[in-house]
């Protein structure tokens, strides 16, 4: 119990993460049922208050995105990229623990807001987060949120921020300045760029909704008017600040996603990746243009001719960058030995779903056939077939792959295929039919809608769409969970992959390497034409190995924040103190603990 | 290694030739970019946006912040000299400039206490109107960085006063000296767009 | 071999020495009333400059290695284009409204 609250080893918070967020998304999804079973037919089938409904989809965007997807990733950046560049740890083992308490903390603040009704004098289910996962100005003001609800959401999303900072920081040094002897820039796995961008685009976006949560906090607890029009302000800069945080975002979520496939595709077509300059030069380029959209969310607000049609220009042209990916992802498979691996069939069901929302995205990048779209469900299915579609099943395939790398053990096949195309049919069941349901108008975030207007068909689809999605996820939980009480069976490369954390035994040695290997060529393990496959590495160190131990003050740290949180949420000045002065004896300990790495 | 001292970390080659502590912050001070572009945004597309006075032509003093200014530069000044006597290994002279930098902060923020008490005694507060809310919390954040600049440094010079700073920590005071100069060009640019142009 | 050979006491002194004058002349600036016209360029060049001298040779990007640069410089740029964009939707849409 110590050696995981201590832990600094990446392996082991990677493990950490994959189980806290894993653990977030059944949360996550059990909302999305209830909210489901609430829309199955008109005037509401399950009884929900308006009130709860808006707590549910709310909370529900908040968990998926950044309790859910981005720690999903967050978990295979943990574990998988100092293996992928050859290194025995991240550049700074503690500051990645503290990451991840401070998320795992800030998840459960969030959460929290569920059941922390009677401390405020109301019911329970009644002080979660209601104003939408993009609390929109003037929803989140005092006048018209009086309750602790926002107040939860605002200071939660606040730790979530650090936590993601921090280890922006700490995998941007990781990836440049760890990797092993001859791994250049280009010989990087595909993946390890895509992190590598991803954490570019954390460690610029997240300041400024960082600013913006701020400026809200003012608003609501010291009574200024940033985003109150009463005062002078402009609820329309909250907008802008949050989608200017909120696109980059988006890409935040797909690029792990997109790395993760092309390491699935070649792996399991038995050729290198098609195009690997081409694929890494397009992720930069998505994540620079993912800077240079954000206000195609808000055509709606009336931004002026100019501005919309710089937007829509901009929208349109990341079409280009991401085209280019599928195409090569295509192209990577033509010809290739394929494998129908669940791992495979995730990653080409990923490209398949991607390319329909990547479209319907492209119908909103035109301004006047987004004023019909905004607001409706055409949004959502929109956000899903790229959010769950693309992201979800990208992940799905990256599990898939390389939970035998994590554990030592495989994934049953095919209760791994069941899942596969319950997955599929689900998802497409779910979210196909909201394109029409939105289109023949129906708003989003109701919590009823009457007979007359003609979605009540579209709408039990998507429930039961939604619910096999809920039997999938069954299904794969229990995969996941059967390999706990089964012997190791995975071989230190069960699938024959081409990069460096198949050289080593499944799961690694604290260690990771026993040698540091030289790299030579982007397929070290793979004969290509110039270069041989790299020598096996011994399978004992041949001198000890230096492995830094644990350390509390992390974890310790971490826990001053949800503290002070906690005093902001009561108004008790003496417990933000105390929390503030947890955080500053954790960091000066911290800073004078020996710690040799 | 960039830096000739007897450090543990020798051993450690890095990919980029540079230290790893270095590099984190550089990014670091990037994304400060960005946290502090955001709120002068927000300054800025409020301005002239109040509804009711005191506007910042009644109430900002040119003369006094001018003051700060020149203070803030002479710290950044004090870091450097610091920063290369620790790396000569002159510890006195570090230990001397470590504190003087440190002492040129606390006047920053003393001065910067006096400026809030004064506009709030003429009727500007944070909730006044716009002007008073973009200003405060802006060179209140500003301020909150130099505290933790000043927090930090002291900090330094209690070790070196307990003879554990040494030109092995040179990287130590380099670091602690980029967060410095960060503040203070921050600075530079807040007293350029707040203050002067009105 | 490093940075610290490019930097001595007398360029301290010197960029220090500058940096107090560029911020007389801002201020000479600001009193004087024909700069009037063009005193937001004058000064947004002037504070230009000062951050220059600071970051090159007080922070030592003259000197170190040019990735720091970039790692400083993207997001700057960045920053400065967040600034300009939302500065040209702000102004930009109040014209218009106020124009109609």
């Amino acid at each position: 119990m110590k050696r995981w609250l201590t832990t600094t080893d990446h392996k082991r918070i990677g493990l950490l993460y994959f189980w806290t967020a894993f653990g977030f998304f059944l949360i996550g999804g059990l909302e999305a049922l209830i909210i489901r079973a609430q829309l199955v037919r008109p005037d509401g089938g399950l009884g929900v208050s308006a009130e709860t409904f808006n707590q549910l989809f709310t909370m529900h965007g908040t968990t998926m995105v950044f309790l859910a997807l981005m720690p999903l990733s967050a978990a295979f950046f943990n574990f998988i990229i100092p293996l992928q560049i050859g290194a025995r740890d991240v550049a700074f083992p503690r500051l990645n623990a503290f990451s991840y308490w401070v998320f795992l903390l800030g998840g459960l603040f969030l959460n929290a807001s569920f059941i922390a009704g009677p401390l405020f004098g109301a019911d329970r289910l009644s002080v979660a987060p209601d104003a939408g996962w993009f609390g929109y100005a003037n929803l989140t003001s005092r006048q018209f949120s009086p309750g602790p609800n926002v107040d939860f959401w605002l200071l939660g999303l606040q730790i979530l921020g650090i936590a993601s900072l921090a280890a922006g920081f700490n995998f941007v040094v990781t990836i440049l300045n760890m990797r092993a002897p001859g791994m250049r820039m280009l010989r990087l796995p595909v993946f390890t760029w895509m992190t590598l961008v991803t954490q570019f685009l954390v460690i610029t976006a997240f300041p400024v909704i960082t600013v913006a949560l701020v400026l809200l906090m003012f608003d609501r607890f010291f009574g200024t008017h940033f985003f109150l029009p009463s005062g002078g302000g402009d609820p329309i800069l909250w907008q802008h600040l949050f989608w200017m945080f909120g696109h980059p975002e988006v890409y935040i979520l797909i690029l792990p996603a997109m790395g993760i496939v092309s390491e699935v595709l070649p792996t399991f077509s038995k050729k290198p990746l098609f195009g690997y300059t081409v694929v890494v030069y397009s992720g930069v380029v998505i994540a620079f243009l993912g800077w240079s959209v954000w206000s195609h969310h808000m055509f709606s607000t009336g931004l002026g001719p100019i501005a919309d049609s710089v937007f829509a220009g901009t929208t349109m042209l990341i079409a280009i960058p991401t085209g280019v990916k599928i195409f090569n992802w295509i192209a990577t498979l033509w010809g290739g030995q394929i494998r129908f691996t669940t791992s495979l069939l995730f990653a080409v069901g990923f490209i398949a779903m991607f390319i329909i929302g990547g479209l319907s995205g492209v119908t909103h990048a035109s301004a006047p056939s987004d004023l019909q779209q905004t607001d409706t469900y055409y949004v959502v299915a929109h956000i899903h077939y790229v959010l769950f579609g693309g992201t979800i099943l990208g992940l799905f395939a990256g599990i898939y792959y390389w939970w035998p790398k994590m554990t030592g053990r495989l994934l049953s096949e095919s209760l791994g295929k069941v899942h596969f195309w319950l997955t599929l049919i689900g998802m497409n069941l779910a979210f196909f039919p909201m394109h029409f349901s939105g289109l023949l108008g129906m708003p989003r975030r109701i919590y009823t809608y009457s007979a007359d207007l003609g979605v009540a068909r579209f709408n039990q689809l998507s429930t039961v769409g939604a619910f096999l999605i809920g039997i999938a996820t069954l299904i794969f939980f229990w995969n996941l969970l059967r390999t706990r009480w089964r012997p190791a069976n995975a071989p230190a490369n069960p699938w024959d992959g081409a990069t460096l954390e198949w050289a080593i035994p499944s799961p690694p040695p604290v260690y990771n390497f026993t040698v540091i290997p030289t790299v030579t060529s982007r397929l070290p393990l793979w004969q290509t034409e110039r270069h041989p496959p790299m020598t096996p590495l011994p399978d004992r160190p041949p001198a000890p190995i230096h492995v830094p131990g644990g350390s509390w003050w992390p974890m310790i740290t971490a826990f001053g924040l949800p503290i002070i949180a906690i005093g902001a949420l009561a108004h008790l000045i003496p417990i933000v103190l105390a929390g503030a002065g947890v955080v500053i004896v954790g960091i000066y300990r911290w800073a004078y603990e020996p710690f040799e790495m | 290694m960039t830096h000739g001292s007897t450090h543990a970390h020798e051993a450690h080659r890095t990919s980029m030739g540079v230290d790893s502590r270095k590099m984190a912050f550089w990014a670091f001070i990037g994304s400060e970019c960005l946290l502090f572009g955001s709120l002068i945004a927000t300054y800025l597309v409020y301005k002239g946006r109040s509804l009711v006075g005191p506007y910042p032509h009644e109430i900002l003093n040119i003369p006094f912040t001018s003051f700060s200014t020149f203070d803030l530069l002479m710290s950044s000044l004090a870091m450097v000299l610091a920063l290369a006597a620790v790396q000569r290994g002159d510890m006195k002279r570090g230990k001397l400039w470590l504190l003087i930098t440190a002492l040129l902060g606390l006047v920053f923020l003393g001065g910067q206490f006096w400026e809030f008490s004064h506009f709030v005694h003429e009727g500007l507060g944070l909730t006044t109107n716009l002007f008073g809310s973009t200003f405060y919390v802006l060179t209140g954040t500003h301020g909150a960085h130099v505290t933790v600049g000043v927090i930090w440094l002291l900090t330094l010079w209690i070790q070196a006063l307990r003879g554990k700073l040494g030109p092995g920590n040179a990287l130590t005071v380099e670091i602690t000296g980029l967060y410095w100069h960060f503040v203070d060009v921050v600075w530079i640019v807040i007293f350029t767009v707040v203050y002067l142009i009105q | 071999m490093s940075e610290q050979a490019h930097a001595t006491t007398g360029t301290y002194l010197r960029v220090a020495l500058i940096l107090v004058m560029i911020t007389l002349i801002e201020v000479g600036v600001f009193y004087v009333p024909a700069f009037q016209g063009v005193l937001v360029p004058v000064l947004l060049v002037l504070s230009a400059v000062k951050f220059a001298l600071v970051v090159m040779f007080y922070m030592h990007l003259k000197f170190d290695n040019r990735f720091f640069t970039f790692l400083f410089g993207g997001p700057l740029l960045l920053a400065l284009a967040v600034i300009v964009s939302l500065l040209f939707i702000f102004y930009g849409t109040v014209r218009l409204r106020t124009g109609t």
